[in-house]
């Protein structure tokens, strides 16, 4: 590897951290203005131009107040707990593309930060590291609402895991890789993932909301019952790293569902690859919309579907998602062997 | 590095009430880590059969494209074997959250322990 590529690397491990920081604060805000115009109401718009600074003003107070740490915690994990439901999250990005690659005085840079060749597998894999950050921050607050929360968040994320696992097998198995670069130029050479297995689609897109533990699926921290779920005992700056962590979750698997069934970079009816670089640039356009249009999603399923209940959401990711999953495999994989 | 920020600037004052474990203002009862429910060990241990299926799923479905129609029948075999698993499980009940046992289930009360779904 030569400077160039080192450099490279560097800049954009800057930019693509900055920009989901950036994503956090702007979905932190958008959440509420979203939530507010939708129930009929302004939401916050004082702080700065249209309550644009809302989030940096939280965020300065998250970090003025007290750290309270219970007396009856497991010190060293429950110090631990954020951190390892932090990193992950803000690791699992990199191995999503987020342009056709640019080409700058004979170099060849792709828009992504690492190019792995199992990069579904990584981000697979870390988000189930992601779990035991939920785990032990509720086991090791010793307190009961956040060991129940704690408990219920590690066997949702199993169950959904599962159907999210086998809608990815679908996609795998017509575009031949582990890489989204393979997906994507798959996509783009025949059509969106999205056109192929919308029931693929579909069981991923449910997934895809109780991995994240978003509503209608939050029933780690419904606070109806379990006051805040695992993250009960957390204050100030802990308890930000959650909730940021949740957010980056939620950014990540917005683009995670754009690669895999919407084409990621790829713009419908375009060439980008023929553009030079005016290409570079509306792909990533194109990318950021998607994401973009995703992230609303979430905001808007949050005020439109109640919450489930426990046994409810048992049912569907064992009952229902789960089977689904394996009759796209078996529905793809008939398709595709009779074909050839 | 926010977090050594937030040393310096948070404020600290200790209390004996206010680092008590919270639970809804009342005095703590008993220790949190008390026992939970079995059903969420079988969900793990289901989990575990089920999600190791999937990650042998994964190698075969990248080289599904070349192999074709041997390695779907082949796979088949496999999916078939587990989906009877999983048929064993949901009627063990295993899978049901909502287990309605009532000793006295006869009569009026017999419509109440049939399966919700």
């Amino acid at each position: 590897m030569d400077t160039f590529d080192l450099l490279a690397t560097i800049i954009k491990v800057v930019i693509v951290f900055v920009t989901i920081l950036v994503t956090i604060i702007i979905l932190g805000l958008a959440e509420r203005r979203v939530s507010g115009f939708m129930q009929y109401r302004l939401g916050p718009n004082r702080v700065g131009p249209w309550g644009l600074l809302q989030t940096v003003a939280d965020g300065i107070k998250f970090l003025f107040k007290e750290d309270i740490i219970p007396d009856n915690v497991n010190r060293p994990i429950y110090l631990l707990a954020p951190v390892i439901t932090m990193i992950p999250a803000f690791m699992t990005f990199a191995v999503i593309p987020f342009g056709v690659p640019l080409e700058i005085a004979g170099h060849t840079v792709k828009l992504q930060v690492a190019d792995i060749n199992i990069g579904l597998l990584y981000i697979l894999a870390l988000t189930s590291v992601g779990v035991y950050g939920l785990v032990l921050a509720g086991w090791s607050a010793g307190s009961k609402y956040p060991l129940l929360g704690g408990l219920r968040s590690s066997a949702q994320l199993i169950s959904y895991e599962l159907a999210m696992g086998l809608a990815i097998v679908g996609v795998i198995m017509v575009s031949g890789g582990l890489t989204f670069n393979e997906i994507i130029t798959h996509q783009q050479a025949t059509s969106w993932n999205f056109w192929k297995q919308p029931l693929a689609a579909l069981v991923f897109l449910v997934a895809m909301f109780a991995e994240t533990n978003r509503l209608p699926f939050d029933l780690t921290e419904a606070e109806q019952e379990l006051v805040g779920g695992y993250h009960t005992e957390y204050s100030s700056f802990k308890f930000l790293m959650f909730y940021m962590s949740e957010y980056a979750n939620v950014i990540t698997a917005s683009g995670f569902m754009v690669c895999l069934f919407f084409g990621g970079w790829d713009m419908p009816f375009i060439d980008e690859k023929a553009l030079g670089h005016w290409g570079v640039v509306l792909s990533v356009l194109a990318f950021v919309s998607k994401v973009g249009f995703f992230l609303f999603l979430y905001i808007w399923v949050r005020w439109t579907f109640p919450r489930f209940r426990y046994d409810q959401l048992m049912r569907l990711g064992w009952k229902v998602l789960l089977p689904l999953g394996l009759v796209n495999i078996f529905a793809v994989g008939l398709w595709m062997a009779l074909r050839a | 590095m926010a977090l050594i920020l937030q040393r310096l600037v948070a404020p600290a004052r200790r209390g004996a009430l206010k680092h008590s474990t919270y639970e809804c203002g009342e005095e703590v009862e008993g220790s949190a880590w008390t026992q939970f429910n079995i059903r969420f060990y079988v969900i793990a241990l289901v989990f575990l059969i089920f999600d190791v299926e999937v990650v042998i799923l994964f190698p075969w479905a990248v080289v599904f494209k070349d192999i074709g129609l041997v390695a779907f029948v082949e796979m088949l075999i496999f999916l078939c074997v587990l989906t009877i698993g999983l048929v064993a499980v949901w009627r063990r009940r295993d899978l049901d959250w909502v287990k309605m046992v009532l000793p006295y289930a006869r009569g009026r009360y017999a419509r109440l322990t049939r399966d919700p779904d």
